[in-house]
Parts: C-alpha cells; structure tokens; sequence
C-alpha cells in the first residue's frame, strides 16, 4: 500500500479496522472527532457497525454489551467524555471484558480546552473509576506507531480479558505524518469461551457481570484480579531509551512530549552535554527497569509533561531516592518548547562547562 | 537538511493546504515529515497557521517555535510570527495584504504581492499557490514537480481541472526568485 499522509486519529481508526475492530460506538468531541468520523465512513465498508451514541455514558455501555458477545469493539473520547467513560470502564473490568478505549488528551480540569495535554495520566493509570484495578495504557508518539500500538491493544485486551487505554494527546491526533499499514502479525490468542453468543441448547447458560454480593466471594475475584495484573505488569511492559548510557542526566517523557524533548536532548547533545532520554510506552504497567538500571549512576532524572507532575510520581517510585528526580511541565494545552527543555535541562545540570 | 516552516493566514486563504502539500510532496521525495495545524476555538476571519517539518530524517517535534521559514499571508500573522523566524531564516510575506516592512536584517526577506499576482491569473485563490512557489524555487526544499504530483492525488478527479492553474501560479511565484534575487 505505501506510505500515505494522514491524521492521528484517522491512523488510530484505520489502525483499529485493521486489527478486526468492527464495532464503534462513541460520541464527538474536539480534538478526536474525526477519529469518530472516519470509523462512520469506514466500518460499514467492512461489514461493521458504527453508531453515534446520545452520550458518552451510552457509547461505554454499549461496549460493555457488544465486548460481551466477543467481538472487537472500540470507543473513543477527549478528556471531559473519557471521564464520564469511568463507571463503564470499571464495570468491563469487573466483568472481565476486552475492549479499546481512546482518551485524545486535551487540557482541564473541567471543560477545559481543546489544547494538547497528559493530564489525564493519573485517571488512567491509577483507576480512574470505582475499585481495586489498573487497565493497560499505551501511549503512541508517532503516527506509525499508534499503527502498532492500537492492533497490540486489540490482542492485549483479548489476552487478558481487560480494557486497554490508548493515550494520545491533541497535537497527536490533529497532526499528520507518513504511515504505512503493514501486515499485521497474528497473535496466539485464547479462545472466547466465555463470550455470551447464545447456548443453542448445548450448555449452561453464560454470564457476565460485575455484580458479587457475597464479600468473600467477591474478595475471591478480586484476588483474581490481582493476579491477572500481576501478569500483565511480568509481560506488557514497553519502553524505548536513547543515549542513556553515558548520560548524566535523563529525560523522562511519553507520547508527543518525548519528541521534542528529543530535539532538546541533541542539542544539548551538541552542546558537550550528556543527556538521554528514557520514553515509557506502557504507562501501566510503568517500565521499572531502565530506572533500576541507570538510578546508582546518574546524577539525575528530569520528568517533562504536559500536566502539573503527574508521571514524575511513579519516575519517584522507581528511582526510589537513589538519584535526584526534577520536573518541568506546562499545563492547560501549552505545549513545551524545546528550548524550554533545553533550558531546564542547563538549569538543572548547572551548565555546559567547556 | 532540516527545514521547518510556520504558514499562517486567515481562514481560507489556504494555508492549511500549502503546509500539506509540502508534506506530501516532501514525503513523496522520500524525506521525514510532519503537518500540524493549530486548531484553537478559531473564527471566521481569525487567523489561522500549521507547522511542516521536512527532514531528512525522521522528524523530532512536529511543533515548530522558532521556523527556519515564516510564509505569513496577512497583516496578524505578520505580527504573530515575523520575530519568530530564526536569524538566517527566511520571511515570505504577501505584500498584497501585508503592509508592514519588516526591521529585521538578520533574515531573508521575500515580499510578493500574491493576491494581485492571482487576480492577474484569473483566480485570487491560488494566492497561496504563488507564494508556495517563491519559497520553493528560493529554498528547493522539495520539487515544483512533486507538488503537482500530490495535488493529484490529494485532489478529487472533479477537481483535476483545477490543476493547470495551481501549476500556473507555483511556476509565476519561482520565477519572481531570479527577479528579487537582482535587486
């Protein structure tokens, strides 16, 4: 097919029909809209189905009730509608149910703006919605690789019978860059046998529900629960590093952030000074390891977000004291520049010394 | 090569398309890049401008700050983006609806008057066309040729008519290079 020039949420969208999603149920919202649109015009071309529900709450339930039956189901949103998106997610998770949700950044608290933002980090990696549980969330910096990240989503969530946040921000879903939809590698992927397709009068009857009234029952669940992320965090866990080696100090950041924190790496780079950069994917399970592995040699971390410092806490965790943890963050949709990381970064460091 | 571009105007005077076609036609060339618009709550007769990366690497940050080449279309984008532009970088600016001289003289400057330049073509609206032109036949970042190319397949087949007179105004705004060049 070669290369095409396209819009991030429209590579999120073809990405998912690739990958066999052929359900849609969701609600616009600036800046993911034509994520919504382009699944309004594609999913019929492929046999699926795509509804505008009358609101975000709607749109959730109705995956809960098509992820139900078995089939790849996707819904996406901006902040405001992926926070009323919350009650369902918890409910998918309680039942044990695969499905792909899309949360495109924008800035808050409340209504906000349309800007790019991360500072929905907390709401999807620590909850977010009611009860013990984390859900794994992928955050793509590239178009391409929101191409290889939305079909990994797809088999993660089947995998382990749980939602999967995919995380972008504005910018991401508003730019366009070149993409090439490959072939997708299949996956070994457990069968649905659980999936509530009708017994046809060949067995028990099959339920889904989140719904346990006996506490020790309940307790039983959740230890199932537990052990399930246990799992996911062993296997799923995803991260790219750059120039950490001899670097004395590391930026950490994802997604959009994690590129023009590249630009900044390389000319301080130029500058004499060493700088890498370790770029989590997986936002949970939160990649550890490039942090046990550089914290008891480098003079320290500097955590770069677009939000008020949310990762730079689970940065803290995994270093542990071991090194000095900084941050720097705009909110409210500005987007770092740059030269202010740049900056940050000879703040920090005290200077180029030559 | 990294070349990175900030094209603003009002809405509608196609500068969303100009930083596309870069893209395309750079992409097409083989080279990295990237579009961006800025998409704000914007209104009619507001302005509106996109950043274009074109690389021949992969691209780093699609957000431009600081371009290597301002192509402003009117009056506000001038304002907004003329002492932005790098020192050693380049300022197309479309003296039809421009009327402020810029102070700077560590950039190079390109004033066209674009919009009468179109009008003369028949069609005001390939304005952007014309000044595409100029930046390209100055800085070469990618082909006349490939923007044709792309304005193929971006363009519907109903619109294929529209292509002569794109080509017209690309190759009318590289020909005024040689003539600034002179003076």
């Amino acid at each position: 097919m070669g290369k095409v020039l396209m819009k991030g949420n429209e590579v999120i969208a073809e990405a998912a029909v690739q990958a066999g999603c052929k359900y849609f149920f969701g609600y616009p919202i600036t800046p993911q809209s034509e994520l919504v649109a382009y699944m309004a015009r594609r999913l019929p071309e492929v046999g699926g189905l795509f509804l505008q529900a009358e609101s975000e709450i709607a749109a959730i339930n109705m995956v809960y009730g098509a992820a139900g039956t078995g089939v790849r189901v996707m819904t996406s949103s901006s902040s405001p509608g992926f926070s009323l998106k919350q009650e369902g997610i918890s409910y998918l998770v309680g039942s044990e149910l695969p499905a792909v949700v899309v949360n495109v950044v924008r800035g808050g608290p409340g209504l906000g703006n349309i800007q790019p933002a991360q500072s929905d980090y907390f709401q999807v990696t620590k909850g977010g919605g009611h009860g013990d549980y984390n859900i794994p969330v992928l955050a793509p910096a590239s178009l391409q690789e929101i191409v290889e990240l939305t079909s990994e989503a797809f088999d993660i969530a089947d995998r382990y019978r749980t939602p999967v946040i995919l995380m972008g921000d504005g910018m991401l879903g508003q730019m366009m860059e070149p993409v090439e939809f490959g072939e997708r590698n299949e996956s070994e992927l457990p069968e649905k046998k659980w999936a509530t397709t009708g017994t046809r009068g060949d067995g028990a009857p099959k339920i889904i529900t989140s719904l346990e009234l006996n506490a020790e029952a309940l307790e039983q669940r959740n230890h199932k629960l537990q052990q399930k992320f246990a799992r996911i965090k062993e296997n799923e866990v995803r991260y790219e590093t750059y120039k950490i080696d001899d670097a004395d100090y590391i930026i950490v950041a994802f997604g959009t952030v994690a590129r023009i924190a590249l630009n900044a790496i390389n000319k301080a780079r130029q500058q004499g000074l060493k700088v890498g950069l370790i770029r989590p994917i997986s936002l949970w399970p939160f990649p550890e390891k490039p942090f046990f592995e550089t914290r008891d040699r480098v003079k320290g971390y500097i955590a770069v977000e677009m939000s008020a410092g949310q990762m730079v806490e689970d940065v803290r965790l995994a270093v542990n004291g071991h090194a000095a943890v900084d941050f720097f963050g705009r909110t409210g949709g500005v987007v770092p520049t740059q030269e202010e990381i740049y900056q940050k970064l000879l703040s920090v460091s005290g200077g180029i010394t030559v | 090569m990294l070349e990175e571009i900030i094209i603003a105007g009002f809405g509608g005077q196609g500068v969303m398309s100009m930083g596309q076609l870069i893209a395309y036609a750079g992409m097409l060339e083989g080279k990295g890049v990237s579009w961006l618009p800025s998409y704000g709550p914007e209104q009619r007769g507001g302005t509106a401008n996109c950043s274009v990366v074109v690389s021949d690497e992969p691209v780093g940050s699609p957000l431009v700050t600081s371009p290597s080449t301002a192509i402003v279309l009117n009056n506000p984008s001038f304002e907004k983006f003329e002492h932005r532009v790098r020192p050693g970088g380049l300022l197309i600016s479309n003296s039809s609806l421009v009327t402020r001289a810029s102070k700077r003289c560590d950039i190079e400057i390109i004033e066209i008057t674009a919009t009468d330049m179109a009008s003369d073509l028949g069609n005001t609206r390939v304005a952007n066309m014309i000044l595409l032109g100029a930046y390209l036949g100055f800085t070469k970042v990618v082909t006349c040729d490939s923007i044709i190319e792309s304005l193929k397949k971006v363009l519907p087949e109903e619109k294929h008519h529209l292509i002569e007179v794109n080509k017209q105004a690309l190759n009318k705004g590289a020909s005024m290079i040689p003539v600034i060049g002179q003076s």
